[in-house]
């Protein structure tokens, strides 16, 4: 007993703060537990899978037919089918995304940012199935009017993933943009620049880090989306590079297995070898993204 | 001290040429302007963008939807047939399942954001809590739905029922509880704990009667938002093996169900028109409640924000 007695360490009260402390770091540690689950999971059965399928066969194979005979297990035609999804959707949401935010830091009023950051985040809300949906039976047939394009395309889905992630860049953009000092600002219109050359040359390049974090952060957001793909882009796996023919994504092969369009037992352990590979690529590029966004706070805080 | 200054500024020649000055926008300044009227029109075209396509979306589904909007819609099973059809089901699904999520991860989620606000020293463990937590909310769902398939469906025998989903759905939103928990906590002004430390509080009083107070309006936006991104969920559910099309009620949380994305997702696939008719009127119905759980959250932050500052 060398400890001084004080009065928050009388008996009544110490017990339950010291079970309360347990119990919320329990709850907080549980977090770490569910990371450490998904790592166990993907590769203890991505390594099952890899025991007769050699991962270079996966990795660099050209050709994915799980269901067909003879079976190969390339894995490029879906990561192919990814991309050109993710391409579309750069396409669509990385410069609409920092034209809304440059508009809403730079231009909009209070009043009027505060009607559009509400929209903004309700567009955020939609569920993806909602935007499959919309996909399907609007945009496709839409599309179709003046372009030859299968029933299935990856045009329509892009498009869509695109807007669902348009919120998202345009608010971690806006805070980049936002948290670039105002004395930058007011020194380049000393300078007698115009409002657009004050963004352009000055604004952007200094927030920057943040809205390169943010267009990573928005594209492995796009490589994870497995509704909207399913529902519009086909489940085609298709090595190719035209938008208007159906393709099959990662996670839409994975969604379209658990269906159970497929025999479980044979393929079943291909979707954990698919679905290890689609954590990797979307956590290295979080990391990335992270990395980038804790540099630019370094700047300005 | 201004004239020195003056003096002393004109001494240097000046850069550009006084001469070319004549009181008029000269050409060059012209299309600086023009350029900037341009730019500005463009940024704010950018926006209008995301905000009609909201529009055409909803416009579109309502149309689509309407002449299957009814109480059959809600109070049918689902059927073979597009005019019996309806998503009672899946409706009450959605119920048991959200109710479930909602009850594992609000607690376990606001104590997680306690702990790191309140009690977790600046270490390695609080590091590491953080940044996994951050990792954790860019996890795509469908690996989620993985997890759940391995440890709640096989390894813990759960099957299919509503309590692998809701405990799959749990873990996807508890970093988006956590985030939005903490946010909420910080912005509590230190002087509260202060005063209460003061008093002679210990810390989890002051936490329980203080601080969480203060904070429960910003922790009601998140949860909110976070439990209406649960509900609009169907791609883990889909891994876990959640039937798309699932005609019985469930009376327990150990039952099958299937949600109401999912049923709009088995609608949609399907070829005939008036099928998706029915996803149409069954989107209107799950929009109806995001949306007016999200005005809820809109408007509980907007005049908790006014409180506050």
């Amino acid at each position: 007993m060398t400890e001084p007695p004080s009065l928050h360490r009388s008996r009544s009260i110490r017990p339950v703060e010291d079970g309360v402390r347990v119990l919320l770091l329990a709850c907080a540690v549980l977090s770490v537990v569910t990371t450490a689950a998904i790592v166990v999971v993907l590769t203890t059965e991505a390594a099952s899978f890899f025991q007769t399928v050699s991962p270079t066969e996966f990795l660099f194979g050209t050709r994915w037919a799980p269901l067909l005979e003879p079976t190969s297990y390339g894995v490029l035609p879906l990561v192919c089918g990814t991309m050109l999804i993710v391409a579309g959707t750069a396409v669509v949401a990385l410069p609409i995304g920092l034209g809304s935010a440059i508009y809403l830091s730079e231009y909009a009023s209070a009043r009027s940012r505060s009607i559009i950051k509400p929209i903004l985040e309700i567009l955020a809300g939609i569920p993806t199935v909602v935007y499959g949906y919309f996909a399907l039976t609007f945009l496709t047939p839409a599309i179709r009017n003046f372009v030859q394009a299968e029933v299935f395309n990856a045009l329509s889905a892009s498009i869509v993933v695109g807007v669902m992630v348009l919120p998202m860049v345009a608010s971690l953009c806006d805070d980049a943009l936002r948290a670039v000092p105002q004395s930058l600002r007011q020194g380049a219109y000393a300078l007698g620049a115009t409002r657009s050359e004050v963004t352009t040359r000055v604004v952007v390049p200094a927030a920057l880090s943040g809205i390169l974090a943010s267009f990573i952060l928005a594209l492995s957001r796009a490589i994870g989306e497995t509704m909207a793909v399913t529902l519009a882009a086909g489940a085609t796996p298709n090595l190719t590079v035209n938008p208007l023919e159906s393709i099959q994504t990662m996670t839409a092969f994975i969604a379209q297995v658990s269906t159970g369009d497929a025999d479980e037992d044979r393929i079943g352990k291909t979707i954990f070898a698919v679905a290890a590979l689609l954590f990797t690529i979307t956590l290295t590029m979080n990391l990335i993204s992270h990395r980038i966004m804790k540099r630019f706070r370094e700047v300005y805080e | 001290m201004s004239e020195v200054a003056l003096v002393e500024h004109r001494a240097d020649p000046p850069r550009v040429p006084d001469a070319a000055w004549t009181g008029e926008p000269s050409g060059n300044l012209l299309r600086r302007h023009l350029r900037a009227a341009i730019f500005h029109r463009l940024c704010q075209g950018a926006t209008f963008v995301g905000v009609a396509f909201l529009a055409v979306l909803l416009v579109q589904v309502v149309i689509e939807g309407w002449s299957f909007l009814d109480l059959d819609l809600l109070t049918s099973l689902p059927s073979r047939k597009a005019d019996k059809m309806g998503i009672k089901a899946s409706v009450v699904g959605t119920l048991w399942v959200i109710s479930f999520t909602a009850l594992f991860s609000v607690p376990i989620g606001i104590a997680a954001a306690v702990y790191l606000e309140e009690y977790a020293r600046k270490g390695r463990l609080s590091t590491i809590i953080q940044v996994n937590i951050s990792n954790l909310a860019g996890v795509p769902s469908i690996v989620y739905g993985i997890l759940g398939l391995v440890v709640f469906v096989r390894a813990l025998q759960m099957g299919h029922s509503i309590l692998a989903g809701a405990f799959t759905l749990s873990l996807l939103i508890l970093p988006v509880i956590i985030i939005a928990s903490r946010e909420a906590i910080r912005a509590v002004p230190s002087s509260v704990r202060l005063a209460a430390f003061a008093l002679g509080a210990t810390r989890w009083q002051t936490v329980r009667s203080h601080v969480l107070p203060a904070a429960l309006p910003g922790i009601l936006t998140g949860v909110i938002l976070a439990v209406s991104r649960a509900i609009g969920e169907a791609a883990p559910l889909i891994i876990l093996g959640v039937p798309i099309y699932h005609s019985m009620i469930p009376s327990a949380p150990t039952d099958d169900f299937t949600v109401l994305p999912l049923q709009i997702y088995e609608m949609a696939k399907r070829p005939q028109a008036e099928f998706h008719q029915v996803a149409a009127a069954a989107i209107v119905v799950l929009l109806t409640v995001l949306l007016l759980m999200n005005a809820t959250a809109i408007l509980i932050r907007h005049r908790w924000e006014r409180r506050v500052i």
